[in-house]
């Protein structure tokens, strides 16, 4: 796995608008993003209304997520190449949850919807429908997963990654600041997390930085390559951006997402927490 | 929760007294910058969040008081503003020249 293989650029992007065999997909929370334009037949996932469960909190089970991408028009075979606002943010998360299922060929497009806009590239406002598909995903791959009870055990052990900003590690805000900061749960960060805010692997216009600067950032905030590595946030979708960068772009080993995250872990009883 | 809540409007609902609230517009050439990009960065010049400004050039963080950066980011330019915010209502506007 490298770069090439799960990253691919706007200029590529352009070119290969239509072609057989991929599929765009825009994977925003904001579903507006995408009604307001996006790529030339790019099809939608609404991070929360489709990919969620509605009930528990959750992601799909196998057979929702089978109906979710075979009423999208995608198929196994197909090559799914995912953008989104926020930097990626939910676009990254949506890459991780494809791995989860298995889902074979997989990329990102560097800079997501930011990139593609400073660009000023073209947007489409048609609707587009692709023909229903028999998707059939793979049990959960749980080993790019991680539960609370591991990040408990993993306090001292494995790296612990706090993708958030500063100021959330430190728990003068709870909340990335674009929200109102009303939360039930603790502020803090889970004892001997390092902070690695995730924007930190990020350009100004949304790409991934350069794997060179990406080896030289986790080296110099002490991330130790001999360990393990759960990353989180505060609900998965930035955590997932470093997962990725870890993961997919490094190659780094036994890399897993908490996206219980803070959310989860500022609300359990009991559990250790540092300020 | 983690996506881009629409920008501007009213401060309905908003509690004044507990929030920070940093807002305002983006500008450019005597008009409002819709679909730029704001950051809005700590006292160390790192990262707090972004969002994208509402037809009208509208932006609006939730913040703490202290220090801080907003940054915008658009394809006519770039353009920033430091401020000190403090609990309630901050106001801004940032031109891009």
């Amino acid at each position: 796995m490298s770069r090439n293989d799960v990253l691919v650029t706007v200029d590529w992007v352009q070119d290969n608008l239509g072609t057989p065999g991929l599929v765009f997909v825009e994977v925003d929370e904001d579903t507006s993003a995408y009604d307001g334009g996006h790529l030339e037949g790019a099809v939608k996932l609404d991070w929360k209304q489709d990919l969620q469960d509605p009930l528990r909190r959750d992601y799909l089970d196998k057979t929702a997520f089978e109906a979710l991408l075979s009423s999208r028009g995608i198929g196994n075979d197909d090559t799914v190449v995912l953008y989104g606002g926020n930097n990626n943010w939910f676009a990254a998360y949506a890459y991780w949850y494809f791995k989860i299922y298995g889902h074979r060929d997989v990329k990102l497009m560097d800079g997501g919807r930011k990139k593609w806009e400073l660009d000023g590239r073209p947007l489409s406002k048609d609707a587009v429908a692709r023909p229903a598909t028999q998707y059939v995903a793979s049990e959960p791959d749980l080993s790019i997963r991680a539960f609370r009870d591991e990040v408990v055990a993993a306090i001292g052990s494995k790296n612990l990654v706090d993708v958030r900003s500063p100021d959330e590690f430190s728990g003068k805000i709870l909340a990335p600041a674009h929200l109102p900061q009303e939360q039930s749960q603790r502020a803090g960060h889970v004892p001997t997390a390092i902070n690695i805010p995730w924007s930190k692997a990020a350009n100004e216009d949304g790409t991934f930085k350069s794997d060179e600067q990406l080896a030289a950032l986790y080296g110099e905030q002490g991330f130790d390559d001999s360990r393990e590595t759960i990353a989180y946030c505060r609900i998965g979708e930035r955590s997932s951006h470093t997962w990725f960068v870890l993961s997919e772009l490094l190659g780094k080993k036994n890399v897993k997402n908490y996206d219980g995250s803070w959310v989860e872990y500022g609300s359990l009883v009991g559990v250790p927490i540092e300020k | 929760m983690c996506g881009a809540p629409k920008q501007g409007g009213a401060l309905a609902g908003i509690d004044l007294n507990t929030q920070t609230v940093i807002q305002g517009q983006v500008w450019h050439d005597g008009a409002p910058v819709a679909g730029a990009y704001v950051r809005l960065l700590d006292g160390t010049d790192e990262f707090t969040a972004e969002v994208v400004t509402s037809p009208e050039g509208e932006f609006r963080f939730f913040a703490a008081p202290g220090t801080w950066k907003v940054r915008s980011l658009a394809p006519v330019g770039k353009g920033e503003r430091v401020l000190d915010a403090e609990v309630g209502l901050n106001e801004t506007t940032i031109v891009i020249d």
